[in-house]
Order: C-alpha cells, then sequence, then structure tokens
C-alpha cells in the first residue's frame, strides 16, 4: 500500500516513515510543505495520504487547505489528517467536500500504534476515522432533554465508536460483545433517532455527524 | 449628535437656539454669583461645601452646553476637560475640584458668557424680535387708537406704511445673521470649555498609565497561571514518564511483563501530559487563531458550543496578532458568561471593519441583567481592551436581551496572512 507523508518536523516525519513502513506501506514521497504535498498527491496517487494540518510556507491550515485541494482534483483520494489539536469546524469542512475516505486524528493517536494503522488502512479502504474527541465533544453538548436522551449506556457507546468510523466487527471485538449484538444495538440507535438505516460504514458516520451538529444547532 | 451645516439649518432652529443660548447666559450668571457668596462665606469655612455643590452643578450645566454646542461644530461636542475628582473625603473634594483648572476656565466662561456671549447669540433673537414688532407696529396701528402701546414710534400714515420695509430688512440681517453668530458663539464658547493641549495630554498620560499598570498586572498573573500549570502538569508528567522509561529499561531482562506494564504506563502518561499541554496552548493563544485568523477562530469557537451561534464577519484583512489574540478572547469570554449566565437559546456576533476601528457586537435573547461593575468578567475584559485603546459598553436590561459592543482601534495587513515562527 502507498503512502504519501507531509509533516515539516523531521523528528515526526522520520517516525511515521518507520512506523508506516514496519507495518508494510510503501513511503512514496515524504514531503515538508503544503505545495510539494499537492504535487506529490498529483504525481503518486497514493493509496492513501497522511497530513499534517499546519505546514509551511505559511505555518497556518496549509495542510488541510492542500489536502481538500487534492481532494477535488481526485475525487475520493483518502486522506488522513493530523494535527496537535482537533476543531469540530475542520472535521465538518472535511467531511462536507466528500465523504468517503477521510480522518481526522489527534497526533496523540500515533502512540497506539496497532489503532493508528488500523485507521490508516480504513481510510484507505474509503472508510472514515474521526478523533473520539471530535465525537465525544459533539456528544457531550447535546441537551439532556434532546432525543439522546433515551439512547442506552451501551448504545451510547456504540454511537461513539460507530461515529469515529469503525466497522461492526471492529466495535464489537472493542466492547467485547458479539456482532449481532452490535448490529441490534446500531438499529435501536436509528430507529431512535430517526435516521434511514445505512449498511456503509463511512455513509452511516455521516449521517450520525449530521445529525449530531444538526441537532447542536436546532 | 448629528452636525448640521449652518448655512442650510432651518432658520426656526437658529432662532431656537439664539432664544435658548440667551437664556442660558442669564441662568448662568446665577451660577456665578452663587460662586461668590460661596466664596465669601468660605472665610468662615462654611463657605466650601457650597462652593463643591456648586461646581458639581457649574459642570452638570456646562456639559449641557458642550453637548448643545457640537451642532454648531465641526469636531461634534466638546469633549470634558476636567481631571478625574477624588470622592474620598469631603476635604479632598473641595482640593480636588479648586485645585482642577478646568473649573476656573469654566467660572471664566460664565463671565464671558454673561457679557460678550449674552450679546453674540442674542443678535438673531433679537433681529426677528425687532422685526416682528415692526410688523406689529403697522397692524397696531391700523386697528388701535392708541399708537404708543408699541415701542416703535408712529406719527403719521406715512411713517406706518414705512415701517413694512423696515421690518422686512430686520428680518434679512436675522436671515443672513443667524448663522455666523450661533457659529461664532460655539466658537468662543469652545475657547475656554474645551480641555487646553496639556489638560488633554495630561489626561491622555493618565489613562496610559492606569492601563499599563492594569496590563502589566495581568501579564504577570497570567505567566505565573501558566508557570503553575507547566510545573504541577506537563512537567510533572515528564518525570514520572521518565521514571517509568527507566524502570522499564533496567527491568526488560528480569521482568519482561511489569516492563510492558511501565512501558504502557508512560504511553498513558504521554498522553495525559500533551492533552494539559493542548489545553494550555489553547489558553495562551488558541492554534485556531494561527491557522484561520479571528474569522475562523470564532467560527470553530462557535461550532463547538451547546447553542446555536449566529457569526457574521466582514473584514478585509487581519488584525495585528495581539489586537486578534485580545478581540476572540473577550468575544470568547463573551460567549461563555451567555452560556452560563443568561438563559439564552441563541446569541450572535458581528465583527467589521471601518474608520480604523474594529467594531464587535455580541449578543443574546437571553434574561439580561448583566453588569460590567468592578471585579466582574466584563470589567476584566473591558480593561483588557483598554490596554489597546478599545472600549465596550453594554446594554442588558432586565428580561433581555444583553449586547455588548466593542471596539478596537487597528488597521487590517492584508488578506493572506504572513509566516509565523510557529509550527505544528
Amino acid at each position: 500500500m502507498r503512502v504519501v507523508i507531509a509533516e515539516d518536523l523531521a523528528l515526526l516525519r522520520d517516525g511515521l516513515i518507520r512506523l508506516l513502513e514496519a507495518n508494510d506501506f510503501e513511503v512514496a514521497a515524504a514531503v515538508e510543505d503544503g505545495p510539494s504535498l499537492l504535487t506529490a498527491l498529483l504525481d503518486h496517487r497514493p493509496d492513501v495520504a497522511v497530513v499534517d494540518v499546519r505546514l509551511p510556507p505559511t505555518f497556518t491550515d496549509e495542510g488541510l487547505q492542500a489536502a481538500i485541494e487534492a481532494r477535488k482534483k481526485v475525487p475520493g483520494l483518502p486522506v488522513l489528517v493530523l494535527s496537535q489539536h482537533v476543531e469540530q469546524l475542520y472535521a465538518r469542512e472535511l467531511l462536507s467536500a466528500g465523504g468517503s475516505g477521510v480522518g481526522y486524528l489527534l497526533k496523540d493517536r500515533v502512540f497506539d500504534v496497532g489503532q493508528f494503522v488500523d485507521s490508516v488502512r480504513r481510510v484507505a479502504a474509503g472508510g472514515t476515522a474521526m478523533d473520539p474527541e471530535v465525537i465525544s465533544q459533539l456528544l457531550a453538548i447535546q441537551d439532556s432533554a434532546g432525543p439522546l436522551a433515551n439512547i442506552t449506556a451501551r448504545e451510547r457507546e456504540v454511537l461513539g465508536e460507530m461515529a469515529e468510523g469503525r466497522s461492526n466487527s471492529s466495535i464489537a471485538a472493542r466492547l467485547f460483545v458479539t456482532e449481532k449484538a452490535v448490529s441490534k444495538h446500531i438499529n435501536s440507535i436509528f430507529t431512535k433517532l430517526d435516521l434511514p438505516p445505512s449498511p456503509d460504514d463511512s455513509r452511516r458516520v455521516l449521517a450520525v455527524l449530521a445529525y449530531l451538529s444538526a441537532e447542536q444547532h436546532r | 449628535m448629528p452636525q448640521i451645516h449652518y448655512y442650510r439649518a432651518s432658520r426656526t432652529r437658529l432662532l431656537a437656539f439664539s432664544l435658548l443660548f440667551t437664556v442660558l447666559s442669564v441662568t448662568g450668571t446665577v451660577l456665578l454669583a452663587l460662586t461668590l457668596l460661596a466664596g465669601f462665606l468660605s472665610a468662615i469655612w462654611l463657605g466650601l461645601p457650597l462652593l463643591v455643590l456648586v461646581a458639581t452643578l457649574i459642570r452638570r450645566y456646562t456639559g449641557a452646553v458642550r453637548r448643545i454646542l457640537g451642532e454648531f461644530l465641526p469636531d461634534g461636542p466638546i469633549p470634558s476637560p476636567y481631571r478625574p475628582t477624588n470622592n474620598t473625603t469631603l476635604r479632598r473634594r473641595i482640593s480636588s475640584t479648586l485645585t482642577d483648572p478646568a473649573y476656573w476656565r469654566d467660572l471664566a466662561w460664565l463671565a464671558l458668557n454673561a457679557t460678550v456671549g449674552l450679546v453674540i447669540a442674542a443678535v438673531p433673537a433679537a433681529l426677528f424680535a425687532a422685526a416682528l414688532d415692526s410688523v406689529a407696529g403697522l397692524y397696531y396701528h391700523q386697528f388701535l387708537t392708541d399708537p404708543w402701546i408699541v415701542a416703535v414710534h408712529i406719527t403719521s400714515p406715512l411713517a406706518a406704511i414705512l415701517l413694512l420695509p423696515q421690518a422686512a430688512v430686520l428680518f434679512f440681517l436675522f436671515w443672513l445673521l443667524a448663522p455666523p453668530c450661533l457659529t461664532a458663539y460655539a466658537r468662543l464658547s469652545r475657547l475656554l470649555l474645551a480641555p487646553t493641549e496639556t489638560m488633554r495630554l495630561s489626561a491622555r498620560v493618565t489613562h496610559l498609565a492606569t492601563s499599563r499598570a492594569e496590563t502589566i498586572d495581568a501579564q504577570a498573573s497570567e505567566v505565573r497561571r501558566i508557570e503553575r500549570d507547566l510545573h504541577d502538569g506537563a512537567q510533572a508528567r515528564l518525570v514520572s514518564l521518565g521514571m517509568s522509561l527507566g524502570m522499564a529499561e533496567d527491568m526488560l531482562e528480569r521482568d519482561p511483563q511489569t516492563a510492558q506494564r511501565l512501558l504502557t504506563e508512560a504511553r498513558e502518561s504521554t498522553r495525559v501530559a500533551l492533552t494539559e499541554l493542548r489545553d494550555l496552548v489553547r489558553g495562551i493563544h488558541p492554534p485556531v487563531l494561527v491557522e484561520r485568523g479571528l474569522d475562523g477562530a470564532v467560527r470553530a469557537f462557535a461550532v463547538a458550543q451547546p447553542m446555536p451561534i449566529t457569526v457574521d464577519i466582514d473584514l478585509p484583512g487581519r488584525p495585528a496578532d495581539p489586537v486578534e489574540s485580545a478581540a476572540y478572547f473577550a468575544i470568547a469570554e463573551i460567549l461563555a458568561n451567555t452560556l452560563k449566565h443568561a438563559n439564552a437559546d441563541r446569541a450572535w456576533v458581528r465583527i467589521n471593519h471601518g474608520r480604523g476601528r474594529m467594531v464587535m457586537v455580541v449578543g443574546d435573547n437571553g434574561t439580561g441583567g448583566a453588569t460590567a461593575a468592578p471585579g466582574t468578567g466584563l470589567d476584566g475584559i473591558r480593561r483588557r481592551l483598554s490596554a489597546f485603546d478599545g472600549t465596550m459598553s453594554l446594554v442588558s436590561p432586565k428580561g433581555g436581551p444583553t449586547i455588548v459592543t466593542m471596539e478596537l482601534p487597528c488597521v487590517l495587513s492584508s488578506p493572506k496572512t504572513s509566516p509565523s515562527s510557529a509550527t505544528d
């Protein structure tokens, strides 16, 4: 699996290369600024890109902009965006530019190598990887009187995992329950939130995220 | 107060002002007389409190005149020239009142106003009255047998006919002289009512000294907070991380299981330290402010709140970093207050820029009753903005809504941001 990495700090860039190569990724290019990221993405057409939000030359959200720009030119190009901080605003911008193959994670998530590599693979396969921080923020600010009030604690857990972009089997493994139980919970959640059920993992992430943020601004 | 162009101002209005200033000049002499009386009584101490009382009246009186005169001056109302008074004790109050040069200039103005000022201000009203009197004379001559009822001597029908052109001439003079007379009156009064350059500068120095002291205080306590957070947070975590790693290294051979546990602990420590650092950084200077400027940062803040917040920002460029940061924290704090206290179900933020000032308005439809009394959060915001010569005003009647308006003088740079030295 071919990957393009964009990270301006040499230490972190080398770390990411080492980590991904150790997990059978082929690093097609590792760049350190926005313009060369865009060129690398369009030249190499990697299976997935791992991109830092803040890059030279402006040290603003250069990486995020390059990723959105590249996805406009190559629809569905899988991009996993990494940052020192997560903003719901950025998550929405990434998701609204087209749903599949998008990830947005805190850099801290790299600590758990297994989960991080999982996330990269999931994004490469057209799935979604949303940082638990984004999801917990969205869940935390829901009014207790809203529709989420009817949801059981277990269903809330499943909802969180689902919104991060995990598949049923992965949720089942993480919560130590059967896949059947997970899909039962998910059906119940979709019924309670009055959302049309969707078998597609990434589409249901979008549905849940759209629902949560719409609920927040109702 | 909208400034009117005096040649186009309605003559009725000018006549009214002329009458008003005439009456005010006369009542002003009462204040002057009271001051003199109090001055004499001061010989037996009794007069001093009276003197202060009259001084307060004079301030109110001249304050009203300063506002009204704004109609005839190109820069609008005349600014207040007084030093801040010390009201702690009567003695201090007396001395701070009497040593303020603006007080003595007010007295000089009252005297000038009762003489030269009265004459200039009364000219239009007098001309108009004379014109009216001439017409009245004609009227009375025709219908009354006693021609002496009016002040104009009418001895023959021809003299009565001549009253008509006389009235016309007087009215024409009124028409012509009313604007320059009132303007001259306003300019003359400004000479004594406006602060002198020295007074203006000394008031400015006082303001700058206060706001600088407040800024330094605020900065010092902010630095202390950051030091404490780093010391008790990230720094402590890194120590424990180093310990865990050292022990794990030591046990790797002898007890791989314990080593593994220690490594997991070390990873957890790192994660917590990073979370703490992230929160700290957000409090110092939110990363999204660097990445997206005020516009993006306010929007990012708004979408993360459990209440709909409408954001309407029209800035053609970015203000300087310190201004941007002060504006962001002021808005964020006001919105946080709204969430906590206002019982609102929606809020809005509007920001635009014009005439060298950035204007920020934050409002909500809550229950109102917010105050900016000393010691409150809003007062803190006001003081922090004043370090940038900014202002804050609050409208929050009981029952709502609450509207906070802030202004910061600043220039905007070109839309694209310049590189900073920060990295992600």
